[in-house]
């Protein structure tokens, strides 16, 4: 292998491409090649490093200068002066404070660096996804050799059980407690499945492991199917991630022909093998037993349970079903031990979380943190603080059904104890943060036309009971609410939570009982005083449409 | 066996029993909808919701399997509740037409409003969605207004009839059954054998020839075995004012269950048909003794009694065993007609006519 004196590294993921990542590579080589430098300078790719602001990125190493946004046109100049004449671009620096995000390997700029705790996102952003080899040389598939080489399948489910490691896709179920559930289930067919079917609005912490590190899941996915005794393995990715879909198929035929995916892994009995299935574009195929109906090939509709997917799951066969930040956690756990990864966190909730922050602050992107910190510590030190002019109103945490915390709740370590604690939940890691500018009757109102849109359709709680709180929240916003409409909600969507076959239909009201528990004065207004206090809703009956076209009106 | 409580009654159970059919063996009804005997359970309409101790919300008692010590409670007044509310949900964006709907009477969501008490509630969606009677099958009448949502017609559809005619389209508040991929019935390869209908709990999926005939209290039942082919499926002949108007089917037929094909349940038209013959009809020269025309016009067709048409066919097969020999006749019966019809006809052959010369059409 030839020694080069330098690498360029340009982002890539979808948004990269869209500002034109991909000019910027190919007038790089240009550039690199009339200086004849292609020898002495690689360019290469990495995934989203977690932000959006300063895409293309263009890192040059081993300097760790952080250029953005690029544009083809500086290529040829950055080209020049940087690595022909040896000097710092000024002009092309990525602005510092945007730059003191998330990104681990950015300590160098002092002063702006919030200490990163990275273990799922430990080679995002830092490797090329697309190489093997890199992932190799950085610890990669070491977990597995001494899963296989060291270890019974009995001793890697000890240790996941001794980590505490829980279920990142929300629920916060222990780990290894479901293994061990699927390991002593009946059956000679086994299957792992991961999912990856990310559709919690805002939250992107999964795209960024399988866009910027696929091999992390294939050699998790190994040691799960291991662990159970399972030998086929599938991962359900979202239909949107295009670029995921494509590195972990790269990943897989590159594991495949270096022994770690396939037959006889790692020269063992084991044998593995995965396939990916794309989703097409259903928010309840996150929901496991819709995600095994939809791999089916039948309409993604949740099932009855129980029987749980843990005996009755893919093809009516014992079934693991792990969100990919869980199975992220797999290999680094393996690798340094349960007492490391205890060590993280707080003794309930060990470990790190990944988080996505959206809203009204000046930091937008993903961090991964240690399990505990507060919203305060996360909007303060992660965020840099709201925007200007902007005071915190309430955050939603974990999505669309995730809670709506008010201000004064920020201080509430965010673990999955605590919140259960606070009678709120963590989900799936997406905080949105709102400022005195948010109307909270609208917001509510935008999350439960989401979901009734995406509810399935299945069950009568959920597919009538989201559209009539809809409804009504709808009413509210255009100043014809009812207080008696309050109540009524309230009551369906204690029946919503009692009868609702899945956890959809259980949480599509969440929010709606969080305005109710902690602003009624503000949805009052909207009844009482026909006002909205922010301004935001237009408080007029003209507007009031109906959602559906009908073909005779009843008067 | 699996032992568990039910309302406080220690049951007995196989393993693989759901909680529904542990309640139904010790006469504890709980109501359901989507749910059918013949069909794969899917608990989508969360009517059968019962509360099971250590859980923390109801479970549907359709698809629940009944477990070792389980302590189950089908009537709780918590209970009541969540049935009524989703009872209400149901009819909410139901139209009010019960007065003039085809099912009323045999209606599963209306016997269960009655039996909770469940008043249309004035909340619900002020308008009709789609068009009533949508679909050109000259069978099935399609009303999608008055779907509940339960997946019935297309479980009997995919199940019974392996047809695939019926699927669930869009989401959330929208789904409702299309056939194929929302086409018509029949482009979507439908055979009308009418189980969709069969399987309806509402007037949603109805009988399009029967429509505003006449509805179930008004009909008396006739139970009889189909003439169209060997099978011997059995249905009930629904007659109002001495006319057959429709026919049902039902579990109690011993063959044929609630599965019929497009002639059993729909091919009924021929019975009050005039063209129809309901009594033998013979050549006059037979009844006045006269002989057969060689050139002309031939005799003309006179109608007769049973016993004349009997004794005439009778005394000419007679003749001609004694003129020309057994083997000059020959029997061919049908496979529309049954076993024991086709048993007797080889017997007449054979012993009374003493010939070997009996087939079959479905030999050709």
């Amino acid at each position: 292998m030839k020694t080069k004196r330098a690498m360029i590294l340009v982002s890539n993921d979808p948004e990269s491409i869209r500002l034109g990542a991909n000019e910027v590579v190919q007038h790089l080589n240009e550039a690199l090649a009339s200086y004849d430098l292609q020898d002495e300078v690689d360019v290469s790719t990495i995934s989203d490093v977690g932000y959006s602001n300063i895409l293309p990125l263009v890192i040059v190493y081993p300097d760790t200068v952080v250029y953005g946004p690029v544009k083809a046109s500086d290529a040829r100049y950055l080209v020049e002066e940087h690595l022909y004449k040896g000097r710092v671009v000024n002009d092309l620096l990525a602005p510092p404070k945007a730059l003191t995000g998330p990104i681990g390997f950015l300590r160098g700029h002092k002063g702006y660096n919030p200490a990163e705790q990275r273990v799922v996102l430990e080679r995002a952003g830092r490797i090329d996804p697309e190489s093997i080899e890199e992932f190799i040389s950085a610890n990669g598939y070491e977990a597995l050799g001494k899963a296989l080489s060291e270890l019974t399948p009995e001793g890697v489910i000890e240790i996941i059980e001794k980590s505490g490691l829980q279920g990142r896709g929300g629920a916060g179920f222990p780990t290894g407690r479901k293994w061990r559930f699927v390991r002593g289930a009946k059956g000679e067919k086994k299957y792992v499945v991961c999912n990856a079917d990310e559709s919690e609005p805002g939250t992107f912490k999964d795209r960024l492991v399988l866009e910027g590190d696929p091999h992390l899941i294939i050699e998790a996915m190994v040691i799960a199917g291991y662990a159970i005794g399972a030998d086929e393995g599938y991962i359900y990715i979202r239909g949107e991630y295009g670029l995921a879909y494509q590195h972990l198929e790269t990943a897989i035929a590159q594991a495949k022909e270096y022994g770690f995916l396939g037959d006889n892994i790692f020269g063992t009995d084991f044998c593995f093998n995965i396939h990916v299935h794309a989703g097409a574009g259903a928010y309840v195929c996150g929901e496991e037993t819709a995600l095994i109906e939809s791999i089916e090939g039948k309409r993604g509709e949740p099932r009855s349970r129980p029987p749980y997917p843990t005996t009755n799951g893919l093809w009516d066969k014992p079934t693991l079903v792990n969100n990919v930040e869980t199975l992220a956690n797999i290999p680094p756990i393996l690798r340094n031990g349960a007492d490391w990864y205890k060590s993280l966190g707080t003794p309930s909730s060990p470990g790190t979380k990944v988080y996505t922050i959206m809203g009204n602050v000046n930091f937008r992107g993903v961090i991964e943190v240690p399990m505990g910190i507060t919203l305060r510590e996360v909007i303060n030190i992660y965020a840099k603080g709201m925007k200007p002019g902007s005071i915190l109103k309430l955050a939603q945490t974990g999505g669309s059904s995730g809670s709506i915390i008010p201000a004064d709740l920020q201080d509430t370590p965010m673990d999955f104890e605590s919140f259960r604690k606070a009678g709120v939940s963590l989900g799936s890691g997406a905080l949105l943060i709102c400022d005195q500018h948010t109307c909270i009757v609208d917001l509510v109102k935008v999350l439960l036309q989401f979901f009734r849109f995406e509810s399935c359709g299945k069950c009568t709680p959920c597919r009538v009971g989201a559209q009539r709180i809809y409804e009504i929240t709808k009413r509210l916003t255009q100043g014809q609410g009812e207080i008696a409409d309050l109540d009524i909600a309230l009551d369906l969507i204690s029946e919503m939570e009692r009868t609702s076959n899945c956890g959809l239909g259980q949480t599509a009201g969440t929010a709606f009982r969080g305005m109710m528990t902690h602003f009624r004065e503000e949805v009052e207004a909207h009844i009482l005083n026909r006002v909205c206090p922010t301004g935001v809703c237009s408080m007029d009956p003209e507007t009031a449409q109906s959602d559906y076209i009908f073909i005779t009106q009843e008067k | 066996m699996i032992n568990l409580k039910i309302n406080g009654k220690e049951v007995q159970v196989p393993e693989g029993t759901t909680v529904l059919q542990a309640a139904g063996q010790v006469g504890v009804t709980i109501p359901t909808l989507c749910n059918h005997p013949d069909l794969h359970a899917t608990g989508g309409c969360r009517i059968c919701v019962v509360d099971v101790k250590g859980w923390r919300t109801p479970m549907a008692s359709c698809t629940l399997p009944a477990s070792e010590g389980m302590e189950v409670e089908t009537h709780s007044p918590a209970i009541l509740k969540s049935r009524k509310t989703i009872l209400e949900l149901l009819l909410a964006n139901h139209p009010r037409d019960c007065l003039t709907c085809d099912v009323g009477g045999s209606c599963e969501l209306q016997d269960l409003s009655y039996e909770y008490q469940v008043q249309v509630p004035e909340w619900g969606t002020k308008g009709t969605r789609y068009i009533a009677d949508s679909d050109p099958n000259p069978f099935v009448r399609v009303d999608m207004n008055r779907c509940i949502q339960c997946t019935r017609c297309v479980r009997a559809c995919t199940e019974i009839q392996g047809r695939f005619v019926w699927t669930m389209a869009e989401r959330g508040f929208d789904t409702h059954p299309v056939p194929g991929a929302d086409t018509d019935m029949l482009d979507a390869r439908c055979e009308s054998c009418g189980a969709c209908v069969a399987y309806c709990p509402t007037g949603a999926l109805s009988d399009k020839m029967s429509y505003g005939q006449g509805r179930t209290h008004q009909v008396k039942k006739v139970m009889t075995t189909c003439t169209f082919c060997g099978v011997g499926c059995q249905f009930e002949l629904n007659v109002k004012d001495g006319r057959v108007i429709r026919v049902t089917s039902t579990e109690e037929a011993p063959v044929n269950g609630n599965h019929l094909c497009v002639k059993g349940r729909y091919g009924y038209d021929f019975i009050h048909h005039p063209d129809r013959l309901v009594k033998p009809k013979v050549r006059r020269y037979l009844i006045e003794g006269k002989k057969k025309k060689t050139k002309g016009k031939p005799w003309e067709w006179v109608e007769t009694d049973w016993d004349t048409a009997l004794d005439l066919a009778a005394r000419k097969l007679h003749d001609v065993r004694t003129n020309f020999g057994a083997d000059s006749i020959g029997v061919l019966t049908s496979a529309k007609c049954t076993n024991e019809e086709n048993y007797v006809m080889n017997k007449f052959a054979r012993q009374v006519l003493g010939t070997n010369n009996i087939d079959h059409c479905a030999r050709l």
